[in-house]
């Protein structure tokens, strides 16, 4: 069971206290979007074996959403960020780097 | 025979008797043993049967790893079957009853199995079983199920009395294993700073070492345990626990404690297990070693144990397991134990070393006691029916036809070397190395458990590492590694220097004599629980198997309680042979949590009983109880399905309710709806993209339905929205969709539209809301005096609020049954006295409370539809006729895109009808309109389906809604339903408004 | 009109190895905005400052709740909060801010004695070593929302939605029951 950090509130809680939310960085299509659009809005996830980019709620506490960096595999955090933001922050991404070497970056 | 001895025994009181009874038989034993100590001592060596075989089983281990006596411990409620007497704490009262025989323990008709050697071997099931089919259910199957098993459930009606409770807890580092590794690796983290807990699954602290004779600075371990402990317990930040066993490691330094809290004291206020969910910085397990049987004929004759676990009973308990030993070994510790036999005054007819020489310290100590020692040697056979009466004894290097020496005996002391317990070191990912010359697998430290930063999170001292000797500095750098992953900067006293004498290497001897023929392989046990041999193993290979994996369920070896504590090593090695490979090649199990069974009430914790799950009250849920309320579950709320009045079935109660609500006056609680606040000066752009139809053009004082929808396009919610002010409007949502609704809301807002100013407040439980229904609806609402709620001044999908008498009220009027209506919100606190009011003010204008039936019906009659009926999460709005909800002016809303795509715009698509039984019956639920013909895959064709179906008390027939292939084109129409079987059911395609089509009534 | 109000469970309480009583009806205004641009209005309405994070600041019989980064939650006498509630909405209503009364929608909890934390330790991921007077922690009580201040020296209470009190009063008797002392802080 996770242990995460909610940068909302500041409490780090296991996993029962936040719902998850799905991958993070969505860009929402809409009318007007095409068909091959639409369907990777809503359907097509990364589901990467490594580096992954989540949504989580903070649901039993402070009620918001954040954004976690997280290994899918060894279940390492790198850091979790508010939700407010298009893309992960600098700091994150460079402790990514700094973990995950042959990481290939956000994209 | 087994027998107290007239001294010593560590542990135990001498001075209190403890008596209990074993088989209806009254025994007694000493005060600070375990019930194994006791029966030993009380001469009951036989102590339950095998599992297929029916071999007469006793006492093998003294701990958790114990596979053989499993009992049924307690009565009636208290029950439990399947408890090791080993780690069962002797006390007043104890009931003890074997377990898996038939008709006594003593005489076994079923024991026959073993008579015939063949029977049930490797894959037997599997093999014997498959034909003819039909024979499974009704002739294998009975009759193994009566041979095989071990205890039997609890009654049928038993309920647990006892409590369970959890208990969540935080420290940085975490000991496992109160031995003298796990209390020196306790005071080092401890002394470091750090906070620490440490848990010992038994009732005593020390682990082996005062038991092996181990002497710390010149003391015995005893001295060093008890004073070691005094410093912990000192120490505001040490918490010691006894009887809590860590049962397993889970991610993120997450770990589960099982703590038997009163098991040994039933009946008491103490829960009886309490479940810690333990949230450590780093874990140090100090879990010791387990010690490997050895695979020779006869070895699960009772009185055959481990050479530990009669060294433990001798020193710990006083009891001997025998008269006279032999012990059996390919190591130097089983000395030990003929050492601590010879001091007690048990005779030690031989110790049969394996190995060809043997010249260790204990073994030089043996020899100057004055024990034999047969070196290049091993067992033959163990002879005896239900306990040892001799050995043979065969050289080590042959097949073992003949044997070279024979020993009366009636107890055997064997060795196979030990196992370091890596079962919480593994439990989360940690990997195992084989380590060559020890022979056995041991933590890999570079390759841990990884916790949250990515680094790993639990360390592994003492001899659980494989560390053997120097066990107190093992234990002291692990826990200061530990500590110092936590953030602690303190030092620590470097901890004194533990004796242990140098050991001879020990030999790797699988199977005894190396040679065996097959008639002892196969009355070698490797497995004692589920009776799986060395022949079995052996045959698996041969047939096929290679990965362990796969062996293990062939065979079940490991497959038992005790999950192949005693078994995984010895059959892996026997495996390897067979397979011609070394043992890492063919690699190890998995452990999985948890160590040991761990009770289901522990796991249940406070969730039993009325805490067993949050059932939410309404503010007037204390009067629907003590009315007759028949509740519905509707998410976690139990409305009022009915109220059952005397003599009335729900059916009666149902149609009177609904009939009181058309002609006089009906009373629903509605305070189950959500009621979310959205306010802010974006608040109108929002709830534009919330809703389908338009919401910002809606004026303050107004009420207006509306219809949610997820990005498919598929309705997710509905109802009513009220304008409370320019910036802010309240949104009605239904009984189980408002705590989604607001989280939705919370989503958008927080992840998408972050940069809009609207706010949401879940007000769903500030609000009491009743929904006033019927043609002196208004009557009764004008008794209160207050507001004024007249026609004119507060029309249809208008609200107001004001003081309805001395009630703070919402008033808004809307109706989801087709009359007169007002839904009257008051702070929930009120919500009781304002309902009891209208009770009193309506009496004479037949004022009748109803519930969520007699709400389905009124509002089918009118052909409103219910989520969670007509929707199932792939119903758009179109397929329900509500294309007037749908916005055409806006650009964008929640869910337009997905409404746009192929197959929601087919003309295909299933559409809402009314529907009419041609007979007046009422439809089944769920029930599919049939064509007649047959699809592709030759399942009947269907083109439609029930939504909604009631009894119609007001058109006294049944009256259902569906979704019909082009059904609003197709009026009049009669279709075939399916009923139960092959019948059909004629049904005519009308107008699901039913009621009132003009809207007359609701309108007044 | 207050006096026809109930709290959920009115007199509830329990003697266990804490005690346990449900408090009576409790004066709560949720208000949401830009904390910083809160600080006049609740100051003149409650005498208090903007609490630290997960920290609640109290002037006599007010106290006001740090909930996340833009919501507060006020506590005052139940009578007071609809004309509290009204003057708050009338100081902010310049701004965008809401302010709502949420008084009816809460049941409130005393856990007294002290092993107050040990007993809450058996329904809550929460390490309550951790926590000091005025911390408030929003989390799970078993299966439902609670938030948990420490009110004073032994003494916590507790807020969670009003539907769930006798759940919530189930939960807390039975972890107060005499004889189950886990004996983990105190």
């Amino acid at each position: 069971m996770l242990l995460l950090t909610c940068p909302c509130c500041g409490v780090t809680a296991e996993e029962t206290e936040f719902a998850p939310g799905g991958e993070a960085h969505l860009k929402r299509s809409g009318p007007g979007s095409s068909d091959a659009e639409f369907d990777s809005y809503m359907f097509n996830r990364k589901n990467p074996r490594g580096v992954h980019f989540e949504r989580w709620r903070h649901a039993y506490g402070c009620g918001k959403w954040f954004l976690a960096a997280r290994c899918t595999m060894t279940l390492e955090v790198f850091g979790t960020y508010p939700a407010q933001t298009l893309e992960p922050p600098a700091e994150i991404v460079a402790a990514i780097k700094a973990k995950r070497p042959d990481w290939e970056g956000f994209a | 025979m087994s027998h107290r001895l007239a001294t010593g025994g560590r542990l135990i009181d001498r001075a209190r008797d403890v008596k209990f009874t074993f088989n209806g038989k009254h025994m007694t034993g000493f005060a600070g043993e375990t019930l194994a100590a006791s029966l030993l001592a009380n001469g009951q060596t036989l102590l339950g049967r095998s599992f297929k075989y029916h071999r007469p089983r006793g006492v093998v281990a003294s701990g958790a790893e114990e596979p053989n006596a499993l009992v049924g411990l307690g009565k009636g409620d208290r029950y439990e079957p399947n408890q090791r007497v080993t780690t069962t704490e002797v006390f007043d009262g104890l009931s003890a009853e074997t377990q898996n025989h038939w008709p006594s323990l003593e005489y076994d008709l079923l024991a026959v199995n073993s008579l015939v050697p063949q029977f049930l071997t490797a894959g037997f099931y599997y093999k014997t079983f498959l034909r003819p089919r039909a024979f499974w259910k009704h002739v294998y199957e009975p009759i193994i199920r009566k041979s095989a098993g071990l205890g039997k459930a609890p009654a049928h009606d038993a309920r647990d009395p006892d409590r369970y409770e959890q208990l969540y807890a935080f420290c940085d580092v975490l000991v496992i294993g109160g031995g003298i590794a796990g209390l020196q690796a306790a005071l080092s983290a401890a002394e470091a700073g750090a906070r620490v807990a440490l848990w010992e699954q038994t009732v005593h602290w020390g682990g082996r070492a005062p038991v092996d004779g181990v002497t710390i600075d010149g003391q015995d371990a005893d001295a060093w345990v008890k004073a070691t402990v005094a410093k912990l317990e000192s120490m505001d930040n040490v918490h010691l626990r006894l009887r809590c066993m860590g049962a397993g490691v889970h991610d993120h330094g997450y770990v589960l404690g099982y703590e038997r809290v009163s098991d040994h004291a039933p009946g008491t206020d103490a829960p009886r297990h309490r479940l810690w969910r333990m949230r450590a910085g780093q874990i140090v397990t100090a879990t010791g070693a387990i010690e490997r049987p050895l695979s020779f004929a006869g070895n699960d004759l009772p009185g055959v144990m481990l050479a530990s676990a009669v060294r433990d009973y001798v020193v710990n308990y006083a009891v001997a397991p025998g008269q006279s030993v032999v012990v059996v070994t390919n190591n130097d510790d089983a000395y030990r134990t003929a050492i601590a036999l010879r001091r007690a005054g048990v005779g030690v007819p031989a110790v049969v070393d394996a190995r060809a020489e043997a010249n260790g310290p204990l073994v030089a100590e043996a020899r100057a006691a004055g024990i034999t020692v047969l070196t290049g040697k091993g067992i033959r056979k163990v002879k005896g029916s239900k306990q040892v009466t001799s050995v043979e004894i065969c050289r080590i290097d042959s097949k073992g036809t003949a044997f070279t020496e024979k020993f009366d005996c009636d107890a055997v002391a064997m060795s196979g070397g030990w196992s370091p317990v890596v079962h919480l070191w593994s439990h989360c990912g940690g990997k195992l190395l084989w380590d060559e010359a020890n022979h056995f697998f041991r933590p890999d430290a570079a390759r841990p458990p990884l916790g949250t930063d990515g680094a790993g999170f639990v360390t592994v001292c003492g001899s659980a590492n494989g560390d053997m000797g120097a066990v107190l500095s093992s234990a002291h750098e692990a826990a200061l590694a530990a500590a110092r992953a936590t953030g602690a900067t303190g030092n620590a006293t470097a901890p004194s220097a533990d004796s242990a004498p140098d050991m001879a290497p020990m030999d790797a001897v699988w199977m005894m004599p190396r040679n065996a023929e097959y008639e002892l392989r196969m009355k070698m046990w490797l497995d004692f629980q589920n009776d799986v041999k060395v022949a079995d193993v052996q045959l698996a290979a041969r047939e096929g198997y290679q990965s362990v994996e796969h062996t293990k369920r062939y065979t079940t070896l490991g497959m038992a309680t005790d999950q192949g504590k005693l078994s995984n090593i010895n059959g892996l090695a026997i495996l390897s042979d067979a397979l011609g490979q070394p043992i890492p090649a063919t690699g190890t199990t998995t452990f999985r949590p948890p160590y040991t069974p761990i009770s289901i009430g522990a796991i249940a914790g406070e969730a039993t009983g009325s805490t067993f799950q949050p059932l939410r009250r309404s503010p007037i849920q204390d009067w629907h109880d003590s009315n007759g309320s028949d509740p519905e579950p509707v998410g976690q709320w139990r409305r009022p399905y009915t109220y059952l009045r005397a003599g009335e079935d729900r059916h009666a109660s149902v149609n009177r309710e609904v009939a009181n609500a058309r002609t006089n006056t009906g009373l629903l609680d509605a305070s189950t709806l959500g009621k979310i606040l959205v306010q802010g000066p974006d608040a109108g752009r929002f709830m534009d993209m919330f809703y389908t139809n338009m919401m910002s053009n809606l004026k303050p004082g107004k009420c207006r339905y509306g219809l949610m929808c997820n990005e498919n396009g598929f309705l997710m919610d509905d109802g009513v929205v009220a304008r409370l002010s320019d910036d802010a409007f309240l949104v009605h949502t239904t009984s189980g969709g408002a705590d989604h609704v607001h989280g939705w809301m919370e989503d958008w807002l927080q992840c998408e539209w972050w940069d809009w100013k609207v706010h949401t407040v879940n007000l769903t439980e500030q609000f009491a809301q009743i929904a006033v229904v019927g043609p002196k609806a208004r009557q009764l609402l004008e008794r209160f005096g207050g507001m004024d709620v007249s026609a004119d001044t507060l029309k249809f999908m208008e609200w107001s609020e004001g003081k309805l008498g001395g009630f703070d009220a919402r008033v808004f009027r809307i109706s989801f049954s087709g009359e007169l209506s007002f839904e009257v919100a008051v702070p929930a606190g009120q919500g009781r006295a304002f309902w009891d009011k209208l009770l009193a003010e309506g009496a004479d204008l037949g004022v009748m409370p109803y519930g969520t039936e007699a709400l389905h019906i009124l509002r089918a009659e009118k052909g409103f539809i219910m989520i969670g009926d007509e929707t199932d999460g792939t119903v758009i709005p179109q397929d329900l006729n509500l294309n007037w909800a749908i916005s055409k002016k806006k650009d964008d809303f929640l869910g337009k895109r997905g409404m746009e795509r192929e197959a929601m715009i087919h003309p295909d698509r299933w559409k809402l009808v009314g529907l009419e039984t041609l007979d007046g019956s009422v439809l089944p639920h769920g029930a599919l309109a049939v064509t007649g013909g047959k699809t592709a895959n030759k399942q009947a064709e269907t083109e439609g389906r029930v939504t909604s179906t009631y009894y119609s008390a007001t058109l006294k027939r049944g009256i259902a809604m569906g979704l019909v292939r082009y059904g609003p084109d197709r009026m009049g129409e009669v279709l075939e339903f399916a009923g139960t079987g092959d019948a059909r059911i004629k049904v005519r395609i009308v107008d699901p408004v039913l009621y009132d089509k003009e809207g007359a009534k609701q309108n007044v | 009109m207050s006096e026809l109000a109930q709290s959920a469970l009115p007199g509830a309480a329990y003697e266990g190895f804490v005690t346990v009583a449900e408090a009576g009806l409790r004066g709560m205004i949720t208000v949401r905005g830009d904390l910083a641009g809160l600080a006049g209005a609740v100051k003149d309405a409650t005498g208090c400052a903007i609490p630290a994070q997960r920290r609640v600041e109290q002037a006599g019989a007010k106290a006001v709740a740090w909930m996340s980064p833009d919501e507060l939650l006020i506590l005052c006498d139940y009578a007071d909060a609809p004309a509290l509630t009204a003057s708050l909405a009338t100081a902010l209503s310049g701004q965008f801010a809401t302010v709502a009364n949420v008084s009816d929608a809460r049941a409130v909890f005393t856990v007294t004695g002290a092993q107050a934390g040990d007993a809450l330790a058996k329904l809550c991921p929460v390490d309550f070593g951790a926590m000091t007077t005025g911390d408030i922690r929003r989390t799970r009580a078993a299966q439902v929302a609670a938030a948990i201040w420490v009110s004073g020296e032994g003494e916590m209470t507790l807020v969670c939605f009003r539907s769930v009190a006798q759940y919530m009063f189930d939960l807390l008797s039975r972890a107060a029951q005499p004889g189950s002392e886990p004996k983990l802080y105190a």
